[in-house]
């Protein structure tokens, strides 16, 4: 068997900064991750089917332009629905601290706020996939 | 849904999250994906597996999200498989092909899968006909397959394409001097793509003068000018690739399928069988190795001992039927 996990970065939203999820896809990719990137501007239903399709064991959100209250929830909401709880998600940008706890609620495993290393994702990943084995 | 249905039964029934498990357990090499191809074979419909290949950034899938679009105005379902190389160091790999289909994401009537090569010993070939095969089993016609056109991947996908079209783009009129024979004969169709930019008489003359060193019994593809990006020259491809289609009889693709799949089978299985013999003839593959190096073996003494332990054992076998 020759597993390998599968990494879906999306950006909900409207801003087209993708920077900051460039380099995390990237970051993934060189721990050995294939990372399925979908571009901006795309709505929470795309992304959901993207990461059905896929069949990625993580789906990572980054959002800069504020709306993350709405569309975080959104893209975890559609997952559950289709049969994808088992998906676990984190998120990224530019996030009020004290909208995280609202966010972990709705099934946000980590939120990572800007200047986050990328090496900070791939642990939260590789403890992720530990503890579900 | 009923949760005691056979995965093959809820991919067969076209259940999205089913058959993204089915094409994982093919592209992970799982022991349950043999299992799970058999039962849902005989029940796979008549399909068409289009290839696209050709160098980086030629815009495969710029020209796939096109192709989805057309299908899906005939009220085809489409399935698409696009596999990106894995990086031989770290195994892991940036999957970019979706991002330009992304705007048929959430559209029922297509599937999309991105793979990556993972440098499967052999090829990508057998997960990529595997995979084929379960989307087509899901009911998608057609299966379009995305291979990047470097080394081996283009020869593989028109192993198991119907269709193979190779896409070039100007400023490669050296590269198309250097493939020659081998890329140029694979293709069913070529397609010049990136039409609205400079060179393009320069890149129909040098495939052209590619396709004169053709064997001649082959017929010559037909070569198409398209820009994927503004939709220049696009009516033209899809009547080459309707022609195409239509000119192949579907009992002998039928056929033809069937015996490409066998073909990988038996290449696969013979492989495993191979090993076996050699784990319990000489140990394992790295001993063997020790016996060539010291000069007491060849490998192609090893080779034939192989073949006759394998010979001998069918004969016993024959025997005993007796
Ligand atoms: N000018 C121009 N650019 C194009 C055309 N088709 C695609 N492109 C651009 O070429 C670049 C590569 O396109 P892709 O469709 O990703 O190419 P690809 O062959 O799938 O690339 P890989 O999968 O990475 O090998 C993108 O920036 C496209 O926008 C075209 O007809 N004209
Ligand atoms: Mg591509």
């Amino acid at each position: 068997m020759d597993r390998r996990t599968r990494v879906l970065i999306g950006k909900p939203g409207l801003d087209g900064h993708d920077r900051g999820a460039k380099y995390i896809a990237r970051a993934l990719r060189d721990a050995g991750m294939e990372v399925i990137y979908t571009g901006i501007r795309q709505t929470p239903q795309a992304i959901a089917e993207a990461a059905l399709q896929e069949d990625v064991d993580f789906v990572g959100l980054s959002l800069l332009s504020g709306a993350h209250n709405h569309l975080f929830p959104e893209v975890a909401r559609i997952l559950r629905d289709k049969g994808g709880a088992d998906i676990i998600l984190f998120g990224g940008g530019v996030i009020p601290e004290e909208d995280i706890p609202g966010l972990k609620q709705a099934g946000f495993k980590a939120i990572f706020t800007p200047g986050t290393p990328a090496s900070e994702v791939v642990a939260f990943i590789e403890n992720e996939l530990k503890n579900r084995n | 849904m009923n949760s005691r249905d056979t995965l093959a039964q809820r991919i067969h029934r076209g259940e999205v999250r089913a058959l993204a498990r089915g094409l994982s357990m093919v592209e992970n090499g799982d022991p349950g994906a043999g299992e799970l191809l058999h039962t849902l074979f005989s029940a796979i419909p008549d399909h068409v597996t289009i290839g696209v290949t050709g160098p980086p950034g030629a815009g495969k899938s710029t020209l796939l999200d096109r192709m989805i679009t057309r299908f899906r105005s005939q009220e085809r379902r489409v399935g698409v498989i696009a596999v990106d190389p894995s990086s031989p160091f770290t195994g892991g790999a940036l999957l970019g092909d979706r991002l330009r289909m992304q705007s048929h994401a959430v559209d029922p009537g297509v599937f999309i899968r991105s793979m990556g090569n993972r440098g499967h010993l052999g090829g990508i070939s057998g997960a990529t006909r595997d995979a084929g095969l379960i989307l087509a089993a899901a009911g998608y016609d057609p299966v379009l397959v995305e291979t990047v056109g470097v080394g081996q991947a283009e020869v593989e996908v028109a192993e198991i394409a119907d269709v193979t079209a190779l896409v070039l783009v100007p400023g490669t009129g050296d590269e198309v001097q250097a493939m020659k024979a081998g890329i140029m004969e694979i293709a069913d169709l070529i397609v010049l793509n990136k039409a609205d930019r400079p060179g393009m008489d320069q890149l129909e003359a040098a495939v052209a003068a590619s396709l004169e060193l053709a064997p001649e019994d082959r017929p010559r593809p037909p070569v198409v000018r398209v820009s994927a990006e503004s939709g220049e020259g696009l009516e033209a491809l899809w009547t080459s690739l309707d022609l195409l289609l239509s000119s192949t009889d579907p009992e002998l693709r039928r056929l033809e399928n069937t015996r490409r799949i066998l073909r990988g089978i038996l290449g696969e299985s013979g492989a495993r069988f191979g090993e076996m013999l050699l784990r319990s003839e000489y140990g394992s593959e790295n001993e063997l190795l020790e016996l060539i190096s010291g000069g007491s073996v060849t490998p192609y003494e090893a080779g034939l001992r192989l073949v006759r332990v394998a010979e001998r054992m069918l004969e016993e076998d024959e025997n005993q039927q007796d």
